[in-house]
């Protein structure tokens, strides 16, 4: 079944390091379309950096990251600046959340519409009927979005103001104004209680069927990622160590050993 | 009670020794003279008693503000509140440029050209809210701009006889050049850098200006600058102050139209949002070098074009009218005025610039003032006097009953 | 001869090197713990050299005079330099922990103007004479053309400044505490450090160096204002900047670098533009090196 499916993202042997030390060593893994992705292990493993190269935060030290899209040339994301990457057609959201905290929930997600729209400053100061035009698209798009994740009625709220579960969903708003092909959430879920954390995986299912993103997901919820998640992919020590089905990790000897102590089964 | 006054005996206790020596003792070292000002000790116990039961004040005020807003209760003022108000807001307006018209009409050119100068940093101000106020980008040499414009005009005005309304978009696309070139390699510093290579550039602008004679005639500066002309037209002095009045008022609109237009735009949201969180920024595909750099250079635009009318209007200037206190001026009033905001730069310079105008017993103290206000700003105030005035969207929503939510 | 002009020059730039050294490390160690340009920084320097001043004034005119006024008034400058460093940051910088970091910095450059227009207004908008305090030791008389005794003090002071500061940072159990909350500040408030005392005392650190340098540069000059303080300043965070922010041994070579080229570019070239050689290092600097010469590259977490 996997293998008949449109290779989206394709990562190989990316490798990380910081000055000594070897962050992420030689990591490879493949995200289908219509995947939903999860990459776990440990604190410290090396995830976030993992995401912080894909996106083009960090310059990986070497390997290769090349993005498929369908119908079009294949394209290599290593080297190129964040925001082009995000053209591209990645996007994602961060463990320690970052909103714009001083503009309100709307605006925070229409600023994500800016890679998909052009007026530029002399359109902007003329103002005339097709920069008007654009700039209502992008307030439509952006509300839809916003009931999509549920925060209408947060819509003039400054971001700041949200409550904690709001605001990750908030992010994720934000990151699917940019249109992506592949969404990239790092842990999601953190510091939510059972009841968010249900509705998120609701919403993450959603967006993968409605609006065919596919998404790679950093999680530590282990319920959570068992549930929707496959394939998954552990990573220990900047090492990946393990790939497969919800089941087939679960039953892995080297992630059980690598999760010693916490929890695994659903 | 009995602790509050202790403490604050201690802290006047506290001022007293720190501002002893510079205070009480005043030392001639040149006639071998020394003033003892004992007097000074009680003002300043006085002072710093009553004052620590200001601060005690405010500081608490200020928590009680924060946990406010944190419960989403309106914490807005009235003034705030009424500016909110579009329709009222547009009334304002309108009774303002009404009196702003007839105002030569009513006063003398004595208060005329006062109202220039305060009108010309209202330019300024608008002009680094650009980059200070939206994109976050603090700049401490953006006197320098002004400068360039000022000197452009009058170099081209004395060597090539060009006129001041030729010169005026020159000087203000020569300011955004300048922006450009020097913004290129700088921008991609972090914040508090960025503003010590901007301080240089202020610097480096005045060392240049007086050391290199054949192009600026060095510390004595350039005189007989043209003033605006009409037409060919003869004009008296107090003609001509009435006519650079509202070329002002024309370039004040002008610059509020366009600052307001930009700040409510995509380009505008962008620097807004590379102010609050620059990561982000990118991770949402924004170009922050391009985004950067438009912001800088925009606001040497105006400062170029307002310095053009500046050389027009004193027709003499030299290096030492281009220091960093003029730099620290203008931020002072976007500060003041709130960052981000365009009507409370347009109060601040005002302000700033009318205050020590008119109340001359006060003009020594101005920079004291000035400097005390900025770090009492960012405690208590950040927001600054009047805080930046919310965009209204309209949406109709994907959902029917969404229609009337605008 | 051209050798004799070389070492001269060699020795004011060491001199001048030094003096900015010494202002840098202030800027250095608060920025590596609350990342803040502190802005006053060289108006903290200039109130050291003013209260020195007046010191030493008062006591030439009330007919005492010698090295022993110049040791008593530069320990007054010193008191007086921290207990404003101290001050400064009670005032404008601790209220505005965890405030957006321009915040910080504006309130920073508002208490430079302030201070400025508080001591020009108090004192004097003149530059007045420092007496000369500084003897001419007989035993320099044979290289008095190459160095001078005022310079040969400064150097002095200058190394047993900085080997006494290094002491204090790597062996006492402060500097140990310094450290930490420069590595981590809310780790080093985990483990039981009074991070607010740290923050203290390296504002009060800071300000005891400016005020040596301060004393010094008096007495070399000969002359002080208000002013003074803007631009040794903002020299001295170049030297700091160049070095690499945070690093105390970068701060020290950072400061040598900028008296060096200052010097020997007015002694060879020409002194008009002197005063922005350090801007056009640091503009070069920052865009070639943004971590300085000894500075590490910290990656920003994400």
């Amino acid at each position: 079944m996997t293998d008949k499916k449109h290779k989206l993202l394709e990562v190989k042997g990316l490798t990380m390091d910081f000055g000594g030390l070897r962050a992420v060593d030689s990591v490879s893994l493949t995200v289908h379309e219509g995947e939903i992705a999860a990459l776990i292990g440990p604190n410290g493993a090396g995830k976030t950096t993992f995401f912080n190269c894909v996106t083009g935060i960090y310059t990986p030290t070497s390997g290769d990251i090349l993005l498929h899209p369908k119908g079009l040339a294949t394209r290599r994301l290593n080297g190129l600046k964040p925001n082009k990457v995000t053209e591209m057609g990645l996007a994602r959201t961060f463990q320690n959340i970052r909103l714009f905290s001083g503009m309100t929930v709307l605006e925070n997600v229409m600023i994500g519409r800016h890679c998909r729209t052009y007026s530029g400053i002399f359109r902007s100061i003329i103002r005339n009927r097709s920069v008007r035009e654009e700039e209502q698209e992008i307030v439509e798009t952006s509300y839809r979005l916003l009931e999509k994740v549920g925060l209408e009625k947060f819509v003039n709220e400054f971001a700041r103001n949200l409550p904690y579960g709001a605001q990750r969903r908030l992010e994720i708003a934000r990151a699917l104004a940019t249109d992506p092909l592949l969404l990239l959430l790092d842990e999601p879920a953190a510091g939510m209680n059972p009841y968010e954390t249900s509705e998120l995986d609701q919403l993450i299912c959603r967006i993968s069927e409605e609006e065919q993103i596919a998404i790679l997901l950093i999680e530590h919820d282990m319920k959570l990622v068992m549930k929707i998640s496959n394939p998954i992919f552990v990573m220990e020590y900047g090492k990946k160590i393990a790939q497969g089905s919800p089941l087939e990790i679960r039953d892995n000897p080297k992630v059980i050993e690598a999760y010693l102590g916490e929890e695994v089964d659903a | 009670m009995v602790r509050e006054f202790k403490q604050s005996l201690l802290i006047a206790l506290w001022f007293v020794f720190l501002t002893f020596p510079l205070m009480v003792v005043r030392v001639n070292t040149i006639e071998n003279i020394v003033v003892w000002r004992w007097e000074n000790i009680l003002w300043v116990a006085i002072g710093a008693f009553l004052l620590s039961y200001c601060w005690r004040y405010m500081l608490a005020r200020r928590r009680q503000q924060s946990k406010k807003a944190e419960e989403g209760i309106d914490t807005r003022g009235p003034l705030q509140a009424a500016l909110d108000n579009v329709q009222l807001r547009n009334r304002a307006m309108a009774v303002l440029l009404v009196l702003a018209v007839i105002f030569p009409l009513v006063f003398d050119t004595y208060q005329t050209n006062i109202m220039v100068t305060a009108l010309i940093f209202v330019v300024l101000g608008l002009g680094l809210n650009i980059g200070v106020g939206l994109a976050g980008l603090l700049d401490l040499g953006y006197v320098a701009f002004f400068g360039v414009g000022a000197y452009t005009y009058a170099i081209l005005n004395a060597n090539f006889d060009l006129g001041f309304w030729i010169v005026l978009p020159i000087g203000g696309v020569l300011g955004c050049l300048f922006g450009v070139v020097l913004g290129f390699p700088i921008l991609r510093l972090r914040g508090d850098y960025l503003a010590i290579v901007t301080l240089g550039f202020g610097m480096i602008f005045k060392v240049v200006m007086e050391n290199w004679e054949t192009l600026s005639k060095g510390p004595s500066g350039i005189a007989n600058i043209d003033r605006p002309g009409l037409f060919g037209l003869e004009m008296t002095l107090a003609q001509s102050t009435v006519y650079i009045y509202y070329i002002m008022i024309a370039l004040v609109v002008l610059t509020i139209i366009v600052t307001n237009r930009l700040k409510n735009s995509r380009v505008g949201r962008a620097w807004i949002a590379l102010r609050e969180d620059e990561i982000a920024c990118v991770a949402m595909g924004i170009d922050m070098a391009r985004t950067k750099l438009s912001a800088y250079a925009l606001g040497a635009f105006w400062a170029g074009m307002v310095g053009v009318l500046f050389a027009a209007k004193t027709t003499f200037i030299n290096p030492a009218g281009f220091t960093f206190m003029q730099s620290a001026i203008i931020l002072s009033i976007v500060v003041l005025g709130g960052m981000g905001s365009i009507l409370g730069v347009i109060l601040g310079a005002f302000i700033l610039v009318l205050l020590p105008e008119y109340l001359r017993a006060f003009s020594e103290y101005r920079m004291l003032v000035f400097g005390a206000a900025m770090t009492l700003m960012m405690i208590f105030r950040p927001q600054g006097l009047i805080s930046n005035l919310r965009q209204i969207y309209q949406y109709k929503g994907s959902k029917e009953k969404a229609a009337h939510d605008g | 001869m051209d050798m004799e002009y070389f070492l001269e020059l060699f020795f004011s730039g060491l001199t001048r090197g030094s003096i900015y050294a010494l202002i840098a490390l202030g800027y250095t160690m608060v920025y590596g713990i609350i990342q803040l340009i502190n802005f006053a920084h060289g108006e903290i320097y200039m109130i050291g050299a003013f209260v020195a001043l007046i010191v030493a004034g008062v006591c030439t005119i009330y007919g005492l005079s010698g090295f022993a006024i110049l040791i008593l008034a530069a320990a007054i400058a010193i008191l007086y330099a921290a207990a404003y460093g101290y001050t400064l940051e009670k005032i404008a910088y601790r209220p505005l922990r965890g405030s957006p970091r321009l915040s910080p910095l504006i309130s920073a450059i508002g208490m430079s103007i302030f201070l400025q227009n508080y001591v020009l207004l108090a004192q004097t908008p003149d530059y007045l004479p420092f007496p000369r305090l500084i003897p001419s030791f007989a035993f320099m008389d044979p290289v008095a053309h190459i160095i001078g005794s005022a310079e040969l003090v400064i150097l002095v002071t200058t190394l047993v400044t900085m080997v006494l500061l290094t002491l204090l940072i790597k062996k006492t159990r402060v500097g140990k505490a310094m450290r930490a909350t420069q590595q981590d500040l809310s780790m080093a408030r985990l483990v039981g450090i009074n991070v607010d005392r740290v923050i203290s005392l390296t504002f009060v650190i800071g300000s005891v160096l400016a005020a040596i340098g301060g004393v010094l540069v008096a007495s070399y000059i000969g002359q002080v204002n208000f002013y003074i303080g803007f631009l040794a300043g903002v020299k001295a965070f170049t030297a700091a900047v160049l070095g690499g922010i945070g690093s105390i041994p970068g701060a020290v070579l950072g400061g040598l670098i900028i008296g060096w080229s200052e010097s020997f570019a007015a002694g060879y070239f020409s002194s008009d533009y002197e005063d922005i050689l350090t801007f056009v290092l640091l503009v070069v600097i920052l865009i070639v090196r943004p971590a300085g010469i000894l500075g590490k590259v910290r990656k920003q977490k994400v």
